[in-house]
């Protein structure tokens, strides 16, 4: 009984030990798509409250829950208000199976990969659950929006996550990343480039950031699904933006870029080469938004549909060809499994 | 042929994608123009037309004669002069009045006036609180230029080869 009780305690102190720096890495990403955006557009950004700005994100968190959260009259109440925590909860429960380093990992579970892949399925729900209770067209045509592209762009995601668990031989997120152990050269960057670009590509896609952010078009839709939303509702929701942009970085860091692996074989491995990692993942993702302009909704359907998908196929044909005949000096050994 | 197959690898490879990335990532390395006003400022000419003001002899007497030149010339209809005739028999205005939100700033006034009475200051940080104070009256005109004397004279100074 005890043992029960204290098993559950630590649980819940690894947690909060992973929530906390993930929450506060949320409030300062937001800061530093501001600066990033800034200085490729020659502004500086943010740089009155606090040293250099620090303190902004705290005086938007500050200033966004003191204010009114606002429930329009004719909209479904119940739904309104757990639209938020609907697309805010699978965000934060996907990272149990993100391994930050050799062992470091909440929940060690063999099909950490599918369980990624349902956890960042349901959060499409919130979206699609805000906007239609929030009985707004702008917000329902957002939701329908963002819904058709996170449909389009699940599958190219998922096939191409296929190709790196056949060269893996395991859907355990730790040992994919074992897998790639022998450098930089080992990492499946280089023998799944196509698939690499495609997995990141789709989640940008996937998490509604720019250039595929017409889920929120501000010049067509206002703001898309969360027209209606307000105070920490809203707050809610951006944060559950934030937190899935930094998982799918944190996931191709792990599936594409070798984890916590050094890029010089067994040099200095560690939970610092993945945060490094992350935090270039999510570096692109700024520099995506300050560089390329809104894709219209059909070039966004032709892209998913007509183009990753048929790519991912073909790479994947070629993959399982080359994993077959144990091609090569990337197939060879993860063919047989870890 | 080889033109579009020359596109394809292009689309493949991200090429224009990449092109853009390029130019934003060259921006964010280099150095920021930004000037941090409240705490910087940029350089001003001595030509600057910011608020006016009306200037004194040395004297003390006022320098404007209303000759009604700048009224004239005012392309805004900014400015209201009415005159007198004093004991000393010389003609000095009882009423000069500029509308700062009519005027759009010119400098035809400060080039039209004989004896270099009205001009125009390096100010052009100020606001209004309430209806009305837009209209900047004699008194309110003579008290910059008094204020502002050393700075008008040597500005006028620094531009006499040009006038």
């Amino acid at each position: 009984m005890i043992d029960s009780i204290l098993h559950l305690l630590w649980t819940v102190i690894k947690i909060v030990a992973i929530l906390l720096p993930l929450i506060i890495s949320v409030a300062y990403l937001t800061l530093a798509e501001r600066k990033v955006i800034g200085a490729m557009q020659v502004r500086v950004g943010p740089n009155r409250v606090g040293w250099k700005g620090l303190g902004q994100p705290f005086a938007d968190m500050f200033k966004l829950m003191t204010k009114e959260v606002i429930i329009p009259t004719n909209s479904s109440r119940f739904l309104f208000l757990t639209a938020p925590i609907l697309s805010l909860a699978p965000a934060l429960a996907a990272w149990a199976v993100v391994p930050f380093d050799d062992g470091l990992v909440l929940a060690d579970l063999n099909a950490g990969l599918l369980y990624i892949l349902a956890m960042t399925s349901i959060g499409v729900y919130g979206v699609i659950i805000a906007g239609w209770a929030s009985n707004s067209k702008y917000a329902f045509l957002g939701a329908m929006r963002s819904a058709a592209q996170i449909v389009a762009y699940e599958i190219a995601m998922g096939f191409a996550l296929i190709g790196v668990l056949m060269v893996a031989g395991s859907l355990n997120l730790g040992d994919i990343v074992r897998a790639q152990s022998g450098g930089f050269f080992s990492w499946f960057l280089i023998p799944l480039l196509p698939l690499a670009v495609v997995y990141f590509i789709s989640g940008v896609a996937e998490t509604n950031r720019a250039p595929f952010d017409v889920a929120e078009g501000e010049s067509e839709i206002v703001a898309g699904f969360h027209v209606d939303y307000s105070g920490m509702a809203f707050a809610v929701f951006f944060l559950a933006e934030y937190a899935n942009m930094i998982m799918i970085a944190a996931l191709t860091a792990i599936m594409f870029l070798g984890g916590w692996l050094s890029p010089i074989d067994g040099f200095g491995d560690g939970i610092h080469w993945f945060l490094i990692k992350t935090a270039f993942c999510l570096f692109l993702f700024l520099w995506f938004r300050a560089t390329f302009p809104r894709y219209r909704y059909d070039q966004i359907m032709r892209l998913g549909w007509k183009i990753f998908i048929p790519v991912t196929i073909v790479w994947i044909a070629v993959v399982g060809f080359a994993v077959y005949f144990e091609l090569g000096p990337w197939f060879q050994i993860r063919a047989n499994g870890i | 042929m080889t033109g579009s197959l020359k596109d394809y690898v292009k689309t493949f490879a991200l090429w224009e994608l990449l092109k853009g990335m390029s130019l934003t990532g060259k921006y964010f390395v280099s150095k920021g123009i930004t000037i941090q006003y409240p705490e910087e400022k940029t350089p001003q000419s001595h030509r600057f037309r910011g608020l006016h003001a009306l200037r004194r002899y040395p004297n003390g007497e006022e320098r404007c004669i209303a000759c009604k030149l700048c009224e004239a010339v005012c392309p805004a209809l900014a400015i209201t002069i009415d005159s007198e005739q004093r004991d000393d028999n010389t003609r000095r205005t009882t009423r000069y009045d500029i509308d700062l939100f009519k005027c759009i700033f010119c400098g035809f006034c400060e080039e039209a006036c004989p004896v270099d009475s009205i001009v125009e200051t390096r100010i052009f940080e100020y606001h209004f609180e309430n209806r009305g104070e837009q209209i900047m009256t004699k008194d309110k005109l003579l008290a910059i230029g008094d204020k502002y004397e050393d700075q008008i004279a040597a500005d006028r100074a620094a531009d006499s080869a040009f006038r």
